[in-house]
């Protein structure tokens, strides 16, 4: 106990821009020891694949995170339909900037521009965001939460409707693509562009190594989504140490104080909703759409509890907490242990089921159990999140850095005396 | 019954309009919770920079009344006039940033806040409240040299109550007399003209009680705060208030001066369990 307090204090001194740093680094160091321990002379290109894999989905559960950190861990807004809101803005995305001239088969949409896409697909997550609260604020947390659950699957039963699935508006014909999905300017064919063309010679020095083009755009893409989060991180962090923020953790707190010191939380509310969602939308076209197709089968309600474990483990209420929280949830208990099992191998002797792993253990031979359990951890994995989910609530409920203090404040808050020192810290 | 509790009603009326410059003026307040009437016609005036008591017996619709004036309940009847102008219904925030506050019974601190940060909290219209302000570049000079100048102010206020050396603690670890000065601190953060405190004496002790009424008193000198005070013991009361309400079974039965309401009859009977 002494000795984790002791690492704690230790993490508490560094500057969270170093902690994340070197959160990042450990996972990309243990993903880079198993590609050297089961790739055998192909480890590079393993690497690199494990590498950006692991990158694109830390970024995506980042991105959500913070979004539900501002909503929920500040604000106190259950909001559990991050899914739909993930769909509004990635449907959005697609429709705006699919194909005029689709290929046999595909939905046509208005081919613009996937920044104008981006844009589009932000501002309409925000709006539909804004008009969910409108009524739904008036609720308490836990109507709140189920109106929001409820409208994330009326947007995935909608945009999954046949009826919608190819229309005529203003003489074009676009839609949804229904149950098929929908295929757009993929944001990866940047990340391809981008080493294709600026970055080729460090694209053929990985090359030459053996790492694929396929796996070096991934890499790319991860760390191109990693500058969104951090461009995210930036202006949540701005937005929350301020009286804005302020406002947010007081109502969360008590809102009926909030009211009575002159604070119209119901304008407060809805700003973080649409903000929240904004950002929401936004990752669900980098995240769920990276390779230029999205359905509705990828905006289940499970991605919202996904976000929700993130953010408890990392710490709700504090934003560098919600990146370590979704490092942690995507990488070390969600990718990590999937990789393990498929690339382990586990001999003969691995059982095919259960009874006959845990049978074994009469005979004291704990392999049969061990090798099952490495077998079958894509399925085990979520039990392992089930575990960590249940130890961090009974343990350390704030989660890794929900015990900070992190005052809302623009400016450093010690006393403005000569003695003392009150600079800004900005 | 009917017939005294009538002439009571009136002669509480008479007295009211006999209060000069009123700052908050409550005219037949009535509220109904489904068949219970909590509140049922009061009328009253508080005087403006005056230190006014509201006592009464439990279930006197003291809290209730509180409650209307500062628009946490919307009132089944009656007006509500501060400052001239009627506040009726009105939301908190908006009677908040006219310069109308309160305390509450049990002291509602933000308890994963700091007690810097609930203070902070309080000022009207912070250059920062504003999202974008918070976030452009530009623009956050503004709310910076705000932020400034509003944590200079929270420190005076922490210093005046003495909780200074708490700042920086998160306001769940406070003790129940200190939860109580942070409250007033908040309250005082808005800029108020009048304050409604709801028993803030209730679980402090004499020391602590001494020196919030010291405050109360100071701040009524020197700022010319009004302050109306629901209390239960009833030496404070009688030692502090120069005007005294008393409210029995939702509506005002005498008010006075502590002279006239320790010889009033009624008062006594009210406390004591006469007729119900």
């Amino acid at each position: 106990m002494s000795a984790a307090d002791a690492v704690r204090d230790r993490l508490d001194e560094l500057p969270d821009i170093g902690l994340v740093a070197g959160f990042l680094a450990g996972i990309w160091a243990i993903m880079l020891v198993l590609a050297l321990a089961v790739g055998g002379t192909a480890w590079p290109n393993l690497a690199a694949g494990f590498i950006g894999s692991v990158t694109v989905l830390i970024g995506g559960y980042a991105i959500l995170a913070l979004a539900l950190n501002l909503q929920w861990g500040y604000t106190g807004l259950f909001n559990i339909g991050v899914a739909g809101f993930m769909a509004v803005g990635a449907y959005t995305t697609a429709i705006l900037t699919a194909p005029t001239d689709p290929a046999a088969g595909a939905v046509a949409g208005l081919g613009l521009p996937l920044w104008v896409g981006l844009l589009g697909g932000m501002l309409m997550a925000a709006v539909i965001g804004g008009l969910a609260a409108l009524p739904a604020l008036r609720l308490k947390a836990d109507y709140l939460a189920i109106v929001t659950v409820a409208f994330s699957e009326v947007i995935r039963l909608t945009v999954n409707w046949s009826g919608l699935a190819e229309f005529s508006l203003f003489g074009r014909t676009l839609g949804t693509g229904g149950a098929t999905g929908i295929s757009f300017e993929s944001a990866n064919d940047v990340a391809g562009s981008l080493v294709n063309g600026v970055g080729a010679p460090v694209a053929a020095a990985f090359q030459s190594v053996g790492v694929s083009a396929p796996n070096l755009a991934n890499l790319t893409y991860g760390l191109m989504l990693m500058a969104v989060v951090g461009a995210s991180y930036w202006v949540f962090a701005r937005l929350t140490n301020s009286p804005f923020g302020r406002v947010l953790k007081a109502i969360r707190e008590d809102e009926t104080v909030t009211q009575s010191l002159g604070k119209d939380t119901r304008l407060f509310k809805i700003k973080t909703f649409m903000i929240g969602c904004a950002l929401m939308g936004l990752a669900g076209v980098l995240f769920r759409g990276q390779a230029g197709y999205i359905s509705p089968s990828q905006f289940r309600p499970t991605i919202t509890f996904y976000v929700f474990a993130a953010l408890i483990i990392g710490g709700s209420g504090s934003n560098t907490g919600s990146i370590l929280g979704a490092a942690t949830f995507s990488g070390l208990l969600f990718y990590l242990p999937a990789r393990i099992g498929e690339n382990v191998p586990l001999g003969t002797r691995a059982p095919s089921n259960i009874v006959e792993a845990v049978a074994a253990l009469g005979s004291l031979d704990p392999f049969p159990l061990v090798a099952y359990t490495v077998g079958n951890v894509s399925t085990l994995r979520f039990v392992l999140i089930g575990v960590v989910l249940i130890y961090i609530i009974q343990n350390q409920p704030e989660g890794l850095l929900g015990h900070r203090n992190e005052p809302a404040a623009s400016v450093d808050l010690d006393r403005s005396r000569a003695d003392i020192g009150g600079e800004s810290d900005e | 019954m009917s017939d005294s509790a009538e002439t009571q009603r009136q002669t509480a009326a008479v007295d009211s309009e006999s209060i000069e410059d009123p700052l908050l003026e409550v005219d037949g307040l009535r509220k109904q919770f489904g068949g219970v009437v909590a509140v049922d016609g009061a009328s009253f005036a508080v005087g403006e920079g005056s230190l006014t008591g509201l006592i009464g017996p439990n279930g006197a619709g003291k809290s209730t009344t509180f409650n209307l004036i500062t628009g946490i309940h919307e009132p089944t009847g009656g007006r509500v006039t501060f400052d001239g102008q009627e506040i009726t219904g009105l939301p908190p925030y908006t009677l908040a940033n006219r310069g109308l506050v309160r305390t509450f019974q049990i002291a509602r601190e933000l308890s994963d806040m700091t007690v810097l940060e609930n203070v902070m909290l309080a000022p009207d219209d912070q250059v920062g409240e504003s999202a974008i302000r918070s976030v452009l570049p530009g623009l956050r000079d503004d709310v910076i040299a705000d932020e400034e100048a509003v944590r200079d102010r929270a420190w005076e206020t922490l210093d005046f109550f003495e909780i200074d050396h708490l700042a920086h603690e998160n306001a769940g670890n406070l003790s129940g007399g200190q939860r109580k000065l942070l409250e007033m601190a908040r309250v005082l953060m808005t800029d108020p003209e009048m304050v409604l405190l709801d028993e803030p004496l209730a679980g402090v002790n004499p020391t602590l009680e001494e020196k919030l009424l010291e405050r109360i008193h100071e701040l009524r000198r020197e700022q010319g705060l009004t302050f109306l005070l629901v209390e239960h013991d009833m030496d404070v009361i009688m030692n502090n208030c120069e005007h005294i309400i008393v409210m029995h079974q939702g509506s005002v039965l005498a008010e006075g001066d502590a002279e006239a309401i320790k010889s009033d009859e009624r008062v006594l009977e009210a406390y004591l369990g006469g007729e119900v």
